[in-house]
């Protein structure tokens, strides 16, 4: 059971509660796919992804970008039961989508990055430690069910 | 996964811009490590002070921003060129590599915060791509 402490909570909600999901989402998910290329794979059907530009701009990264991000509003409203809270999506990326689970720790560091620019000095060194912690318990929670 | 050209010419010109900035950068990346990762604390147990903008947190910030501008002013032979500071931390400090790429995320985090319009993906794949680079180059004498 993950404990959190009531500033821990705090700092998820409040950046959860702020967040231009439009805007962040595919910002995330494009910056994913350009450093760390081989997450394309996964892609394949998305369109133009040739180049950056193309990536940036490509409208329906935008919109999965968007999806993905609304995807953890799940885990911040149950945050002392992620792990229950994931199950069946952890199941579908592992049995449907096929996606390697050391993937979803790339898109996490890549989100980390994206708030950070945008919340700037307020990303204090706190609020970076607990939205991490919170990353890395969702990123657990949906590698769970591979087998 | 090599630097190629248009890599250090992004890190080279990246460089340009933040180097003012190296030892707020440093300190800054050294402050979230040590916060965010608290077993990196293991390695500055002989550190008075471990909060962040402490005196040895800035002062150890400003040696590894620098070894970092060396680094960059090497980027076309990072393996000889930092030759001695890979004994050094292979031998002296021996600091486990796992922790170069905890740095070099802290890193990243802090250009996104202090630089965020100029820190693009283009810009962070290639400073992942040289902050690994030199994370092997620093790896080398270890074993």
């Amino acid at each position: 059971m993950v404990e959190w402490t009531e500033q821990e909570r705090t700092i998820i909600t409040t950046i959860f509660s702020n967040l231009d999901y439009e805007d962040v989402g595919p910002k995330a998910l494009a910056r994913c796919l350009i450093v760390y290329p081989w997450t394309q794979r996964y892609f394949a059907s998305f369109g133009n992804l040739y180049n950056a530009e193309a990536i940036k701009t490509n409208p329906n990264i935008a919109a999965h970008g968007t999806k993905v991000l609304h995807g953890l509003d799940r885990a911040v409203k149950n945050l002392d039961n992620i792990k229950a809270t994931y199950a069946e999506l952890s199941v579908l990326h592992s049995e449907k989508l096929h996606v390697d689970p050391d993937n979803f720790k790339l898109l996490a560091d890549c989100l980390t990055i994206v708030i950070a620019a945008k919340l700037g000095s307020a990303f204090t060194p706190e609020t970076q430690a607990a939205f991490q912690k919170f990353l890395a318990v969702v990123v657990s929670a949906l590698g769970r069910q591979y087998h | 996964m090599s630097l190629t050209t248009k890599d250090k010419d992004t890190v080279k010109a990246f460089w340009t811009k933040v180097s003012g900035k190296a030892e707020d950068i440093g300190s800054d990346a050294l402050s979230r490590m040590l916060l965010v990762y608290p077993q990196t604390k293991t390695y500055f147990a002989h550190w008075k002070d471990l909060s962040p903008s402490s005196a040895p947190v800035k002062k150890h910030g400003r040696t590894v921003m620098s070894g970092i501008g060396d680094a960059v002013s090497k980027i076309d032979n990072l393996t000889s060129g930092l030759l001695n500071l890979s004994e050094l931390h292979a031998f002296t400090l021996r600091v486990d590599p796992a922790n170069f790429k905890i740095l070099s995320h802290n890193l990243l985090v802090v250009f996104a915060i202090m630089f965020p319009s100029y820190f693009t993906p283009e810009v962070h794949v290639a400073m992942d791509k040289f902050l690994s680079a030199v994370a092997l180059a620093l790896s080398e004498k270890y074993r």
